[in-house]
């Protein structure tokens, strides 16, 4: 069996973290070509698009692909498996990618171009893409570290004493939370002996010693829930995702946390799935209410737009992690619906409070309102503002109506209040800053973290606009998009053609 | 040796964890290097110590003859060896401009972007 070469399609499932990388040290080697850079990642990340819509249409045919490295038999090797979860995640990370690199294109300057934006961008969207695509649960560490590595580096740029400031918390707790992770993983492989989520899925089954599983299942849970930012351990992220640019602001509210997300969706469905666990549910329900409210109320707390927006970040978070405590395949399809359209909504949002922090760096501008002398940036900011707090007719409503029925139905009547009471509190907390910010004649003050105007002119907005098209679009005709959702929470609850995949008839 | 190992383990995560309360810098990176050791030599000893027989199949044969030392610990440490490396350099550079710049190692002092009183939202409205 080891002889046989893998079919030529199969690259397709680690193409996507290659490519990116590759693209990352191409642009390294160009550091002098400024110019060239831009275009050259521009052109990279439309390649990862293509090679991510290629790959979800192999997941859509045959639920799961696995390719395992150097021609080690499947347990033994690193496997990267793709099911839908993984694709579709994929597919929007680099799309937020390209969003923010159309962005970064107008925003982003040379000085910063010199330093590696966008190296470390790449970078970024490598790790993103290989942690949702790859199938070892060692890897998957290997991974979040590789985006940590680069998110540490974009959030400096710049250098500015506020940027430090917030990044000596960042890189502290979030080295902290993938050490726990490291930790779990060596405590995992001690007591299993095997990395694969293929193979971990049945050797946890068969465990005789449940109570060492709990506790690395309760080390899984802090070191995730710490990279998700869900409550208690979210302290970092207010303190650190309104001092870098606000292009990398867009980049990490999108794309960092989803990766704890994913990982409670992925590492609890396979490892500690079992009837042991189910402790871990009520434990996640509760967290996922108390995020929800606690963001949302510490968005009403703030009056500044980027601290503010971090606070929606972390409510948002409560919605997925509450989509997946739900344990039913209708409840995880919400979350990760929720999750898909909250990476387009949060990046865009960022983007156009840059393009409001940059408005108001002009002196003497403010005397006119904002919503008078930028129509177009206004509503594009009410369409996101409203599809943030999941009004109808935006995608958001739909999971979170399917979230408080599926609550509702399960009897966690908490739960479903958490969730009303935490979209009421986005609700006004967001009405509030758009009153505020394109209502009032003399406008905020300009934001201390940007130290030069960002773009201004009609260009600068067809980044936001294109994620106003798409969540309009998602928000009008939701069920292509949904049905994948529901096939991805399906793969959550049924691991069998998972483990053929990778293991096929060695088992 | 297991035995030895697991009580050197637990020593290092306490040293760490006191390090990482403290609110000095230079203790976190400390407490942040002693982490890192401390997970390393933690994967060694639960991949199990069991021979130190190099994991080699002699030629001709199919099997190793003996049992063999368990080598993917090991590449599991030498992968987070390099990256915690990595990452510590990162901190240390970071953690000496913030010095630069904010004029303090105090964790308690480095507030300025938990500040709640930067120029607001609502400041000058009628």
């Amino acid at each position: 069996m080891n002889q046989i070469a893998p079919p030529l399609y199969l690259w397709l499932t680690v193409l996507p973290a290659v490519l990116p990388l590759m693209g990352g040290a191409l642009c390294v080697a160009l550091r002098r070509h400024c110019g060239l850079q831009r275009w050259l990642a521009l052109i990279i990340l439309f390649g990862e698009l293509l090679l991510n819509i290629a790959l979800l249409n192999l997941v859509e045919i045959d639920t799961v692909v696995s390719l395992t490295m150097g021609n080690w038999l499947p347990p033994f090797g690193i496997s990267f498996t793709v099911d839908m979860l993984s694709a579709v995640l994929a597919l929007t990370a680099t799309t937020v990618g390209i969003i923010c690199c159309l962005y970064a294109l107008q925003d982003v300057d040379e000085g910063s171009t010199r330093f590696g934006f966008y190296p470390m961008l790449l970078v970024l969207i490598a790790g993103m893409n290989g942690a949702f695509l790859t199938g070892d649960i060692f890897n998957l560490y290997v991974w979040l570290e590789i985006l940590l590595i680069s998110s540490f580096g974009l959030m400096i740029l710049g250098g500015a004493p506020l940027q430090l400031d917030g990044a000596v918390k960042y890189a502290f707790l979030n080295l902290i939370g993938t050490t726990i992770f490291l930790i779990a993983t060596g405590l995992l492989y001690g007591a299993l002996g095997t990395l694969n989520f293929a193979d971990l899925i049945a050797k946890a089954q068969s465990y005789p010693e449940p109570r060492l599983l709990v506790v690395i299942a309760l080390l899984y849970l802090t070191a995730l829930v710490m990279k998700a930012a869900g409550f208690p351990l979210f302290f970092w992220l207010p303190a650190s995702y309104h001092t870098p640019q606000f292009v990398v602001s867009a980049l990490f509210a999108a794309l960092l946390t989803k990766v704890g997300v994913y990982g409670i969706y992925r590492i609890f469905s396979t490892i500690f799935a079992g009837s042991d666990f189910g402790f871990l549910n009520t434990i996640l329900v509760w967290i996922a209410c108390l995020t929800m409210v606690l963001g949302a109320c510490g968005a009403l707390a703030q009056n500044r737009l980027r601290p503010m927006l971090g606070y929606v970040v972390i409510s948002g978070i409560g919605y997925m992690l509450a989509g997946y405590a739900l344990t039913t395949d209708a409840g995880r399809s919400a979350g990760i619906f929720y999750m898909l359209q909250s990476m387009l909504v949060m990046s865009g949002l960022y983007l156009l409070a840059g393009l409001i922090g940059g408005r108001h760096m002009v002196e003497g501008d403010a005397s006119t309102a904002l919503y008078a002398s930028r129509p177009m940036l206004a509503t594009c900011f009410l369409i996101l503002a409203a599809a943030t707090a999941g009004l109808p007719p935006f995608p958001a409503f739909w999971s979170k109506f399917a979230l408080v029925r599926e609550s509702l139905g399960l009897d966690l009547p908490w739960l479903a209040a958490s969730l009303l009471l935490s979209g009421f509190l986005v609700t006004i907390a967001l009405a509030r800053s758009f009153a505020g910010l394109f209502w009032t004649t003399s406008g905020p003050a300009h934001d201390p973290s940007v130290a030069r105007p960002t773009p201004a002119g009609s260009a600068a907005l067809i980044p936001a606009f294109i994620v106003v098209l798409m969540i309009a679009g998602l928000g009008l005709f939701p069920d292509g998009f949904y049905r994948l959702s529901e096939q991805a929470a399906s793969g959550l609850s049924d691991y069998r053609a998972y483990i053929a995949a990778v293991l096929g008839g060695v088992s | 040796m297991n035995f030895l190992l697991s009580i050197a383990v637990a020593a290092l995560f306490g040293v760490s964890t006191y390090l990482l309360l403290s609110r000095s810098l230079i203790r976190l990176l400390l407490g942040v290097v002693t982490l890192g050791n401390a997970t390393n030599l933690l994967i060694f000893t639960a991949g199990r110590i069991i021979s130190s027989n190099p994991p080699l199949v002699p030629p001709g044969e199919k099997v190793p003859l003996d049992t063999i030392a368990n080598s993917l610990p090991q590449a599991l440490i030498l992968t987070a060896i390099v990256i915690s490396f990595a990452l510590f350099a990162y901190v240390l550079v970071l953690s000496y401009r913030a010095y630069q710049e904010l004029g303090t190692d105090n964790a308690d002092e480095i507030r300025l972007s938990e500040s709640p009183v930067e120029p607001s939202m609502r400041e000058g409205r009628p």
